[in-house]
């Protein structure tokens, strides 16, 4: 049994010892991440975790690794993407330049899906996708762009379900049971890490797309990082969410307009 | 034991369910009372690829105010909350929901476990935990940690089922409080405040 204390120990190590401040993340779902840690590594008490963490600064990042849930895929929740397509597209078709931030993309799955439908409208050689993540190593996932085979078939009936209607494995490359998707669609993306707990704006954009990040963080630093989004868009930009969550209860309510059912918003003030 | 379970007060009642559970629920659902002092949370397998019609359907059963849980949610009483396809659904100490997109338990996203465990931590003994028809073992370390902290176990009538080994595999795992048919776990919810 871990309690609460402890939890709260271990995190003041890492914002002291690291910089990571993991202090203002739902506390249930981080919780689970540290208990299942401390089975995967065979950790036979919880202060063994909390010292390894204190005197192995490599350990830290199989750490942030393992806390940190990096679950995703391409096309994912096709309807959204479709709303994309459909609804988003249009509107920044009208500049002459369209910058996309994905905050926290995991290993890319997304930004890959959003450079597929950029290419289709005709877009994506004056758009550039930020790519960005508090995570190292999935980061070197989105440079790389190589995803199993096997995931293929699943994401190309996502595609379809989206709206695509080309072949999907025109966009990649079959080797070895990896796909590796075209440099035409690598080369527009930007890779960087970023912090949405401790790093600042560093742009203006057209889209925000920050997608299951938020629910692993309380209310509190929600409303901190939409402000932080709703700081780096710009006029009549646009903020894309994951399906369950919401702009409903944050402070920046008021400055957005949702477009439809999909959790998209329009900024307005 | 049972007098015990009157005097109890009922902060948060659980009900975890997989194939064969939703019969179950458009038959309870309309049985209970109108207005429920304490939240429901129903966390249900199914298709990820599942619409969000089955919280409609739901709604549709009761008079009750039945919604799919938003990420931070505050927790009301009276209201039915499904869990939604796809996260783990948790819960927080200031009384939130808390959803979770990472790896399948049990197979399941949402997972019985991962929700009866986590609200056990924060409702403790003020918590009733029940399992119906399914043929999968998601559930059962949940209903344990229910019973650890004091709060309530029951689980559908094996027999009443239409998949049996869910309830099955947690009465020969734990001692389980109650075993009912779909009237007595109406009134059983019924009584509860
Ligand atoms: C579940 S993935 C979401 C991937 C993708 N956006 C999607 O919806 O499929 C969550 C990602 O958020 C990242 N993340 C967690 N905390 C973060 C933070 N403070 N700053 C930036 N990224 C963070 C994790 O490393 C992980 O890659």
């Amino acid at each position: 049994m871990i309690e609460e204390e402890d939890i709260d120990l271990l995190l003041n190590d890492l914002f002291d010892l690291y910089g990571y401040d993991f202090t203002r993340y739902s506390r249930a779902s981080l919780k689970r991440r540290i208990i299942r840690l401390c089975s995967l590594d065979k950790f036979p008490s919880f202060a063994e975790l909390r010292y390894r963490v204190r005197s192995d600064p490599s350990y830290l990042k199989r750490f942030v690794e393992e806390v940190t849930v990096n679950v995703t895929e391409m096309f994912r929740d096709p309807g959204f993407y479709k709303s994309l397509r459909e609804d988003v597209l249009p509107v920044l078709g009208t500049k002459p330049f369209i910058r996309i931030w994905h905050a926290g993309c995991s290993t890319g799955e997304e930004v890959y899906s959003m450079a597929i439908l950029l290419k289709e409208a005709n877009l994506l050689r004056r758009s550039l996708l930020y790519a960005t993540d508090l995570n190292p190593s999935v980061l070197e996932k989105v440079r790389k762009g190589i995803f199993p085979l096997a995931l293929m078939k699943q994401y190309s009936e996502s595609y379809m379900n989206a709206g695509g209607t080309r072949d999907f494995s025109s966009y990649y490359t079959a080797q070895y049971g990896q796909a590796k998707f075209d440099n035409e669609l690598s080369e527009k993306i930007i890779i960087s890490t970023h912090n949405l707990v401790s790093d600042s704006s560093f742009n203006e954009f057209d889209l925000i797309l920050c997608r299951n990040v938020l629910i692993y963080f309380d209310k509190e630093l929600q409303d901190r990082v939409l402000k932080l989004f709703d700081a780096s868009l710009g006029t009549l930009g646009h903020l894309a969410l994951g399906t369950k969550e919401t702009l409903k209860f944050s402070a920046v309510q008021n400055k957005f307009k949702q477009l439809n059912r999909e959790k998209i918003w329009k900024k307005i003030i | 034991m049972e007098e015990d379970h009157l005097n109890h007060t009922c902060a948060f009642l659980l009900i975890g369910g997989s194939a064969g559970s939703l019969e179950v629920l458009f038959k309870l659902l309309p049985l209970l009372r109108a207005d429920l002092p304490f939240p429901i949370a129903l966390v249900l397998h199914r298709r990820s690829s599942a619409d969000s019609s089955l919280s409609e359907l739901l709604a549709s059963k009761t008079l009750n105010p039945t919604q799919e849980v938003e990420d931070k949610e505050p927790i009301t009483s009276g209201t039915i909350y499904l869990a939604p396809a796809d996260y783990h659904l948790l819960i927080e100490h200031d009384h939130t929901f808390s959803l979770d997109y990472s790896e399948k338990i049990n197979f399941s996203r949402p997972s019985i476990d991962v929700t009866f465990e986590s609200a056990a931590e924060v409702y403790g003994p003020r918590l009733v935990g029940i399992l119906l028809s399914g043929a999968n073992e998601d559930g059962t370390r949940g209903l344990t940690a229910v019973k650890r902290a004091g709060g309530i176990a029951a689980v559908q009538n094996p027999d009443t089922a239409q998949m049996p080994f869910m309830p099955h595999y947690a009465l020969t795992h734990l001692p389980v409080d109650y075993v009912f048919d779909t009237i007595q776990m109406a009134a059983f919810i019924n009584s509860l405040a």
